[in-house]
């Protein structure tokens, strides 16, 4: 168990410093020139550009920007050189910076701490809407093949699978927000009470209620997916050699689907969860963009418009992260259900 | 081909101490090797045109590791294989082209071996065509009358294997092994996954293909029963090394290795009346890990006549039996049969054999 | 009075293609502490007979009919929950693969508790006291160090023996074993048939031994049913069923087999290949491939009767006795010829 955690652990860091470089080398061979966003773009005057140039370092070798743009993001700045025999520098702990933006000069750490909780209550409970509707729908549906349910829930498969979320996220908002006015249809509520500039109304109640067709258009290719799966998994487990061994036994059915189908049923899903949740985080920026949620994706959609790559680099550094993190808890959680690898 | 005709009798096969051993890797990034299975470990045997060896032995033994190695459908690690006089241990792919067409493979799993997808007549027809032997239209009508020689109707060219019973799946396996005209068929456990008539079948089949065609076989098998009646000669694996060799009827009236014994007296006889007279000689345990076989002997943490201080610390050659051509790799060889349990164990007086009588490596 | 006494017994599975008869007919009975043995090849109906009596059939598509009356109660038909109270206590059954039989995500222990506490009104602790003292009996070597450890780290022997374990931990009366070694190596199947034995007289359970087998039939049988394509063909005692065996299909299966006891230049092959149950023949289900086939046997079922030399003994097939025991001398002085 130990070894396996290490190895994990071990292999996530490896992954974030290829992605990182990965990202590094896309930016830095994009076709455009950083330096002239900062400068207000095509109206830059020259002076302005070569300072910039300076400024952000870009007219040093790859790798030495490489090392800062590394450096920067690392937890820990490295000591200093010494000089005459003196340390100028100890190393020390620091907060991890994603540098400042080209467009704005505003610090990037801050806007993805103002984003991030925008993108990660539409992903989570979109996640979780998606969970309950796949494990209801697809356990019922596996314990009664070809019963009324069953059926029905094929049909909501086919049409989750085959319509685009924007689609989706237009047809709600206009039956349920505007013909019906039942929900909101745009902007977001904060869950903790919104920033007082912002004007926008805060709170659990109001946060949930505006959340609720971003969630719907956002949870449904993925509750369609995850139904299918849940069924076939099910409808497999139920045929398996131990569970006629426990209805052998003399166990149940509620006891032999608790504690003998679903466990094993499961373990799949679980992974699947794990690799969904980074899919999901790209599919996140169609709903962010319908409902004009001010998240990630939303962030990195304007930031584009503007050539502010530097805006568009952190937020994809800091999905980078937040899934590399999801990914080993998920991992860790996997070995911690199934006794088969966690001897391994 | 320029190969010498080669008479009935004559050494078509020799297998040269091949090993095969398969490494575990393990590692936290960067794997390295900490271990190796050795599924085969130093198996020496020829095989004479015309006879059928059976290998017999329990699942992790290293019978189907052998018949991969000697068809070179995996590497050995040492050892050489010799088929027809030439070695093929270290051939390339396209010098082992025409060998191929001499030694074919039958497997065990009608349902796995045979590509769902794909129609009857392309399955058997493929190697032909791989081989170039003959037009699409050649092709055709040989392999029509391939289905008629394994018993099959040659109208069925164009089904699908899914469209068959596992017997008759198992009849085009034959078919597929014979299409190239080969000398040497291996056959990995062709009947274990069917039932006993249609086994039978299967049996007979092969018997009678090796008539007609001058057929070898290497037959390799779980079930003693099976062996014993398609065997000309008899050879037992345990734990990736020959235990014994012998003729089929020495092998099975006269077994000298105390686990050919065991093996013999675990098999369920089909008559109630012997059976209740005889004493099942029961092993103690199960078969060790190849990846850390016992030293020595490897049989010996279950074996009845272990003698400590020898069994366990030398390992035992090759012991010549009889004329010569009974070998069994056992210090205290058993002095009759049957036996029963406590006969068998030492104590009545069982002798070792001494090195000088080794047969020369 | 019999343990079980099974009359009649169908059961049809309503599949895509049409009603297929699994069991077609299917009687007889068990006493206690005796062995019963059922042979036949893949698709014969053996497993299903079982499964029909432990009431463990899919629901959805499966109709039975018939009597399985245990205890003075009928089993075919009983709810759910009668039924459940008496699966893994009074009558208990283990299974073919014991790779895939356990659930790999519990540890033995717990499965074996499981069945304990289904049953049985007693604390975990009590529970797995027994579960370790059934470990034991069944010969897993330091059973306390492994009651917790999980099935992956067990060998296809051992696992087949907790199977043992768990079947045998509330004492039923009858276990059911379905091919209990065909997945195991033979010195593996030596074991676990030697270990049955064993506990067979230790517990005093009766046992329903399904195999293919006819050489594991032939060791542990008190009495043998044959079956073919869902009907039963032969029925008599062990001994006599091997000396004196009355249907052209046991002759068939007697002879397609490979022996140590006897050289047999040619195995006598039973043509063709078993037939659908979907459309089964008429008359005799073994006409087709009967060398023996009258004109009869196409058009008339014929029904199990008592043997000439033997009203135990019961058969299922027209020929006259005279050619019966003709063939039957024949097949044995053939394979019985190098005995001993």
């Amino acid at each position: 168990m130990f070894r396996y955690l290490v190895r994990r652990t071990l292999w996530a860091i490896v992954l974030f410093l290829v992605i990182m470089f990965v990202t590094f080398v896309i930016f830095f061979m994009a076709p455009n020139n950083p330096a002239r966003a900062v400068c207000g773009g095509d109206q830059a005057r020259p002076e302005c550009l070569v300072l910039a140039t300076e400024k952000l370092g870009l007219d040093k070798p790859i790798y030495i920007q490489y090392s800062r743009f590394i450096g920067r993001l690392l937890p820990v700045s490295r000591p200093v050189s010494f000089q005459g025999g003196v340390h100028l520098r100890q190393p020390h702990f620091k907060t991890p910076s994603l540098g400042t933006a080209f467009a704005t000069s505003e610090e990037l750490n801050q806007t993805i701490i103002k984003a991030a909780p925008v993108t990660a209550s539409l992903v989570i409970g979109g996640a979780v809407l998606w969970m309950l509707i796949g494990l209801t729908v697809g356990i019922f549906s596996a314990l009664k093949p070809r019963s009324l349910l069953d059926r029905g829930a094929m049909v909501f498969v086919l049409i989750g699978v085959s319509a685009h979320p924007v689609w989706i996220g237009l047809i709600l908002s206009y039956f349920f927000g505007v013909k019906w006015d039942i929900t909101p249809i745009a902007n977001y509520s904060y869950f903790f009470g919104a920033p007082a500039d912002s004007g926008l109304p805060g709170g659990p109640w109001q946060w949930f209620y505006h959340m609720i067709l971003p969630w719907c258009t956002f949870a449904l290719l993925f509750s369609a997916l995850y139904v299918r799966m849940i069924r076939a998994n099910v409808m497999e487990t139920l045929n398996e050699d131990f569970v006629r061994t426990a209805r052998a036994k003399g166990a149940p059915e509620r006891r032999v689907l608790i504690s003998h189908v679903l466990r094993n049923a499961l373990l799949p899903v679980v992974t699947m969860l794990g690799m969904d949740i980074g899919v999901a985080l790209g599919g996140a920026i169609f709903t962010e963009g319908i409902f004009q949620l001010p998240g990630l994706g939303r962030t990195a959609i304007l930031a584009i418009n503007n050539q502010d790559l530097a805006t568009v680099q952190a937020v994809v550094v800091f999905a980078t992260v937040a899934i590399l993190i999801f990914n080993l808890v998920v991992d860790l959680l996997y070995a911690w259900i199934d006794p088969r690898i966690r001897l391994t | 081909m320029a190969t010498d005709p080669i008479t009935r009798g004559d050494e078509l096969l020799a297998v040269r101490d091949v090993k095969k051993y398969f490494p575990i890797t393990r590692g936290i990034i960067f794997q390295k090797q900490v271990a190796q299975v050795q599924a085969v470990d130093g198996v020496s045997f020829t095989v004479n045109q015309g006879e059928t060896l059976g290998i017999v032995g329990e699942s992790g033994c290293g019978k189907s590791t052998l018949a991969r190695c000697i068809v070179r459908l995996l590497d050995t690690t040492e050892g050489s294989i010799i088929f027809e006089g030439r070695d093929i241990t270290k051939l390339s792919r396209a010098a082992m082209r025409p060998i191929r067409r001499q030694m074919t493979m039958i497997f065990q799993d009608p349902y796995a071996s045979l590509n769902p997808r794909k129609r009857v007549g392309f399955i058997i027809g493929e190697a032909l065509e791989v081989h170039k032997l003959g037009t699409p239209s050649e092709v055709k009508t040989r392999v029509q009358e391939l289905l008629e020689v394994v018993g099959l109707n040659p109208e069925h060219y164009n089904r699908f294997p899914h469209e068959f019973s596992g017997g008759q799946r198992q009849r085009i396996g034959v078919a597929r092994a014979l299409a190239v005209n080969p000398r040497l068929i291996v056959c990995d456990e062709p009947v274990s996954a069917l039932d006993v008539s249609v086994q039978a079948q299967i049996l007979n089949l092969l018997k009678d293909l090796q008539d007609e065609f001058d057929l070898t076989y290497i037959f390799i098998a779980h079930d003693l029963n099976v062996v014993r009646h398609i065997s000309d000669r008899v050879m037992v694996m345990y734990l990736g090394k020959v235990a014994e060799v012998a003729s089929r009827h020495d092998l099975y009236s006269e077994p000298k290795h105390p686990y050919t014994g065991a093996l013999l007296s675990a098999v369920p006889i089909a008559n109630p009346e012997l059976g209740r007279k005889r004493e099942p000689i029961v092993l103690e345990g199960d078969v060790p890990s190849p990846v850390n076989p016992p030293s020595a002997c490897r049989f010996h943490p279950r074996c009845p006549r272990f003698v400590e201080g020898h069994c366990d610390v030398e390992e035992p050659p090759l012991y010549p039996f009889g004329t010569g051509d009974h070998v069994a790799a056992c210090h205290y060889p058993l002095e009759r049969w049957p036996m029963s349990a406590t006969e068998m164990r030492r104590g009545s007086g069982a002798k070792a054999r001494s090195p000088e009588e080794a047969l020369p490596a | 009075m019999a343990l079980l006494e099974v009359t009649d017994l169908r059961t049809s599975f309503h599949t895509e293609d049409g009603v297929v008869t699994a069991v077609d007919g299917v009687s007889f009975s068990i006493e206690k502490g005796q062995t019963l043995g059922i042979v036949g090849e893949s698709g014969c109906g053996k497993s299903v007979t079982c499964l029909t009596i432990m009431g463990l059939n899919p629901k959805r598509n499966t109709v039975s009919s018939g009597t399985a009356m245990w205890k003075g109660k009928n089993l075919i038909g009983a709810k759910p929950k009668e039924l459940r109270e008496i699966r893994g206590d009074e009558m208990s059954m283990i299974f073919q693969d014991p790779m895939t039989s356990l659930n790999p995500v519990h540890s033995i222990g717990k499965q074996l508790i499981e069945a304990v506490q289904l049953h049985r009104d007693v604390t975990t602790r009590v529970a797995r006291a027994r579960a370790l003292e059934l470990l034991k009996a069944v010969g897993i070597p330091r059973a306390e160090n492994r009651i917790d450890d999980y099935p992956h780290q067990f060998s296809g022997g051992m696992r087949q023996r907790v199977m043992i374990a768990m079947a045998l931990v509330n004492d039923p009366d009858l276990l059911i074993a379905d091919e209990p070694t065909t997945a195991l190596d033979v010195t593996t199947q030596a074991q676990i048939l030697n270990l049955m034995k064993r506990l067979q007289q230790e517990f005093g359970s009766a046992i329903l031994m399904i195999t293919h087998d006819l050489g594991v039939i032939a060791e542990t049988a008190d009495d043998v049913l044959v079956m073919y394509a869902a009907k039963v063909v032969e029925k008599a005692n062990v001994d006599d069923l091997f000396s004196r065996p009355q249907h052209p299909y046991t002759w068939g299966l007697m002879g397609s087999l490979p022996r140590l006891d006897a050289d047999v230049e040619r195995l006598t092959q039973i043509p063709g290949q078993p037939p659908s149950l979907l459309r089964p023949p008429s008359g005799c289900r073994f006409h087709p491939r009967c060398p023996y086939v009258m004109d009869v046997c196409k058009s008339k079922v014929p029904e199990l009767e008592p043997a000439q030399h033997d009203p135990k003994h019961e058969q299922a097939c027209f020929l006259d006795p005279q050619t019966k025991d003709r063939e039957a001398a024949k097949l044995l002085a053939a394979t019985m010829a190098e005995a001993g």
